[in-house]
């Protein structure tokens, strides 16, 4: 157990201008799970890819010794040749291509550039069963859910011979189902003798199933845990991860709730694309002022169409129910109209939904009204500037200026500007669609925070989030959903991660 | 990581700032060293009066074109039809004045509402039935060219009446007549005080707007680039404007042209049309979240093209005095290349009207040069299509290495 498999010895690795990492050292056991974790900007990413020789010897400082030699890749089929494999976080697959045809995409059985299709059909066979998928090789890409198109990558990797297998972050984007199935696979090959390294957001999933976890900061090796000799606790990551302890992962608050915000009563959704499947039934739910109202359940219950089939209808069709605001019925047809009715929806992918990444923040402020900082169709640069400027302090948005380009900004600091442009319309509700999704624990405190001040201006907040401890430890209320319905309304002393779930299991058994 | 969260902007430092917008300086300096170039090489005609007001006429219409298709490009869109509404247009421009013997008055106005419709018939494809606007927009260069091929018969169709011409062809009287004509140098003095009042005002505004931008704490170029740029800006639109003088003014043309490049950046700079059209090519569906009418937009945008084409047209035709169905022939990728050479991006989102034009002027510069050395055709187009591909590859190059 104690054969060393892989050394990085100090490893330094300069941007022009920043150095992304610093001396750091890494040392990865032969056949255990390793665990690497670090705020965002800590450089777990850019380590990994010093690894796998996208970054090329020469190109950083160091050593790098792998099965007892020194190495220097220069490419990444000189590591992949050696069996070291990287998934990245935005899978490689080619959606309209078979899985048979993307695993083997590059490195195609053939004789004469002639791909020999029963044996790579065969192969492909044996490997899904590997990662225990019964998919027909034939199927394409597109036409499976992310969780298996996350296997099938790992497929892919075993084709390759992998003896070390790099995750980042695996499972940001999988239910929890599809999550488990996924770490469980991992441990199976452990057992095998395989070794792999997984970058994680996740501290539980990393506490269920790594052997040692190396803790990045600020491009430095914090330290490394071994979870062998010592229970390593979510609190203890955390403190090494920030550098300080973090008693209270969530700001505290006073609601002050008011009378109803939104109300929206028998909405029913058919699927975008399906047109004749009904995708949402009779969904019913109250926003009140002052109130924080979570949304909770697992991928593909129906919370993000909700969101956005009442914002403007932007999702779905066939839509039928009511929206009503402080009692009223209100037009949401179209994005203007339920902007002008009070409403703002800040969506889950900002980079592809919320930001124009080539426009810079305060462009991207002032875009859902423009006509606040025009007169005539013509925009007033210095009041633009100002109320850009504002937002930018207001929110303390980390940039040089707000001429900064948003997709040279961080996570987080591109959520506030996302959350800015929604503020500046000055909505009575605004919807969250996994406002910390891929944001460091730092970031997420003043999402948090913000959250709270909006609450407290008396503003209704609808927050739709995956992770269940930050829906219990923000919201007053929670909807619970599961296949297109509300199965459950919890208030904050029924809520728990037990009676969510609970509330979504019991719904499944029912159809 | 340092965070700095106050409310002032950093001043960027003279290297950063020649960093980051070294693509239209080089623009400017390209244009300049290829004029120096061309001056020399011709042993001086490329400067000569006449040539500068040739040059003005024969590339009026690829800048006109240019200022639609870069904000169908922005847009996130491409037009291959703007040759063959060009041509389009011409014809039924010769059958309404020759044929009908409508007055220009009714036919110019008419014309561009019939650009305009014709802009409308593609755009509605393109933003309504999402249909890529390449596959759109070459169907209606095929339609477009068949019609004009139906309206005209096969034939060339002219001459024009005088009032029609002098839509290309004219030049602003010289109502001062300061000195006389016959002997003098200078033979219009309304060219030159124009260009004079012109210059002074560039120059004024330009102070004026720093300074506003400095007690609101914007962003300000670099006084020495400023400096540098209004010097070579001044010093080439004298020169031209005093070249214009000894002959015979300021072509029509000219003022027509100055007119639509100064309100279309100003569209593209300061209007909420313009930031709405630069946020949808960036991303389309971020600006459709934002409460962004995106199709409509789109629409407009074809609507916008279709019109400048057709005055394009109006002008082609007016110039070369006859309308014939091969009028136009490959109009769209001399625009198209100036709005790339000129740094729009491809991809949507990225492009400036004063790129597109200086982008139109390096091409119409070197198609004359090259003209005047008696370079054949074939060569030309070698030699533009190289300097294109240059072009963007120093964007690419640039984009990479910041």
């Amino acid at each position: 157990m104690d054969n060393i498999i892989l050394e990085m010895r100090g490893i330094t690795k300069t941007f022009p201008g920043v150095k992304a990492l610093d001396n750091v050292s890494f040392k990865v056991r032969e056949g255990e799970i390793h665990a690497l974790v670090g705020e965002n900007g800590a450089g777990k990413s850019t380590l990994m890819k010093v690894l796998s020789g996208v970054y090329p010897a020469g190109t950083y400082e160091g050593e790098i010794h792998y099965d007892g030699e020194a190495r220097r890749f220069s490419t990444i089929s000189d590591s992949e040749d050696l069996g070291i494999i990287i998934i990245h976080q935005e899978l490689a697959l080619v959606p309209l291509l078979s899985i048979a045809e993307n695993i083997f995409l590059g490195n195609e059985i053939a004789t004469n550039g002639v791909i020999h299709w029963p044996q790579t059909f065969a192969r492909t066979q044996e490997l899904l069963k590997k990662v225990g998928l019964s998919e027909p090789p034939a199927t394409l890409i597109t036409d499976i859910g992310v969780g298996k198109q996350q296997l099938v990558e790992i497929a892919k990797a075993l084709s390759k011979k992998v003896r070390l297998l790099i995750l980042d972050e695996p499972t940001a984007s999988l239910n929890e189902n599809d999550s488990d199935a996924l770490l469980k696979l991992l441990m199976e090959f452990r057992t095998q003798g395989m070794t792999s390294i997984i970058i994680s957001h996740k501290l539980n999933e990393i506490r269920k199933v790594a052997d040692q976890i190396t803790i990045l900061r600020d491009g430095g090796t914090v330290e490394t845990l071994d979870c062998q000799t010592e229970d390593v606790g979510e609190d203890r990551i955390i403190k090494g991860m920030v550098g300080r302890a973090m008693e209270d992962r969530y700001p505290p608050r006073e609601p002050k709730i008011g009378e109803t915000l939104l109300e929206v009563k028998n909405w029913n959704v058919f699927h975008q694309h399906h047109r004749d499947r009904q995708f949402l039934h009779d969904v019913n739910f109250t926003v009140r002022a002052g109130e924080v109202v979570g949304i909770a359940g697992l991928m593909g219950a129906g919370r993000t169409e909700t969101a956005m089939s009442i914002f403007g209808k932007s999702w779905g069709h066939k839509i039928t129910g009511d929206v009503l605001m402080r009692g009223k019925s209100v037009d949401v047809s179209t994005i203007p109209r339920a902007i002008d009715a009070g409403l703002a929806y800040v969506t889950e992918d900002r980079k592809q939904l919320g930001l124009v990444l080539i426009n810079n923040i305060k462009e991207n402020t002032t875009l859902s009204n423009l006509k606040a900082v025009a007169s005539n169709g013509v925009i007033d640069d210095r009041r633009e500037v100002k109320v850009a400027s504002d937002y930018r302090s207001k929110l303390r948005i980390r940039s040089h200026s707000i001429y900064q380009e948003t997709v040279n900004l961080s996570g987080g600091n591109q959520q506030k500007v996302v959350l800015s442009k929604w503020l500046f319309t000055n909505p009575e509700v605004l919807i969250l669609d996994e406002p910390t999704r891929g944001i460091d624990i730092g970031a997420k405190y003043e999402i948090y925070t913000i959250i709270n001040q909006l609450a407290a201006e008396g503003k209704g907040i609808l927050m739709i989030s995956s992770e269940m401890p930050e829906l219990l430890g923000t919201c007053d209320r929670i909807y619970v959903m599961n296949e297109g319905r509300i199965v459950a309304e919890l208030s904050k002393a029924e809520a728990s991660q037990e009676s969510i779930m609970r509330a979504i299991m019991r719904s499944g058994e029912k159809h | 990581m340092v965070a700095d969260t106050s409310t002032q902007p950093n001043k960027p430092s003279i290297g950063d700032y020649l960093k980051n917008n070294i693509r239209e300086y080089g623009l400017l300096v390209a244009l300049v060293v290829i004029m120096l170039f061309f001056q020399f090489v011709t042993n001086g005609v490329l400067f000569r009066p006449v040539n500068i007001t040739n040059l003005v006429l024969q590339n009026s219409f690829i800048v006109i074109m240019a200022l639609g298709m870069l904000l169908i490009i922005v847009a996130g869109h491409i037009d291959l039809s703007v040759g063959s509404i060009v041509a389009f247009i011409g014809a039924i421009s010769a059958i309404m004045l020759v044929k009908w013997g409508l007055p220009a008055i009714v036919v110019i106005p008419a014309c561009l509402i019939v650009g305009g419709i014709m802009g409308a018939a593609q755009g509605y494809w393109v933003a309504y039935q999402k249909i890529p606007s390449f596959i759109v927009t070459l169907a209606g260069m095929l339609v477009f060219r068949g019609l004009t091929y139906v309206v005209l018969g096969g034939r060339p169709i002219g001459p024009f009446p005088k009032e029609f011409q002098l839509l290309s062809t004219g030049f602003v009287p010289d109502f001062l007549s300061l000195s006389d004509p016959a002997t003098s140098l200078i033979k219009n003095y309304v060219a030159l005080f124009a260009v004079l009042a012109l210059v002074a005002y560039a120059i004024y505004a330009g102070f004026r707007n720093r300074r506003i931008n400095e007690q609101h704490g914007t962003e300000n170029e670099p006084f020495i680039f400023f400096a540098i740029q209004m010097a070579v800006i001044a010093v080439v639109a004298l020169f031209i404007g005093f070249q214009l003088s000894t002959y015979r003014g300021l072509p029509n043309v000219l003022i027509a042209m100055a007119v639509l490049i100064a309100l279309y950046t100003f569209i593209t700079t300061r209007s909420t049309i313009g930031r709405r059209i630069y946020a949808m090519g960036g991303n389309v569906k971020a600006a459709k979240l934002s409460g962004i009418n995106t199709e409509r937009l789109t629409f407009y945008t074809f609507i916008n093209m279709g019109v400048l084409a057709a005055l394009a047209g109006m002008i082609i035709t007016a110039r070369l005095n006859s309308a014939t169905p091969k009028a136009g022939v490959g109009f769209e990728l001399d625009v198209i290349a100036a709005c790339f050479i000129g740094g729009a991006s491809a991809s949507g989102g990225v492009g400036k009207i004063t790129g597109a034009v200086i982008g139109a002027f390096i091409m119409g510069v070197m198609n004359n040069g090259m003209s005047i050395m008696g370079i054949g055709i074939d060569y030309q187009q070698l030699i533009k299509g190289l300097v294109l591909l240059a072009a963007v590859f120093f964007d690419v190059y640039n984009k990479n290495k910041g």
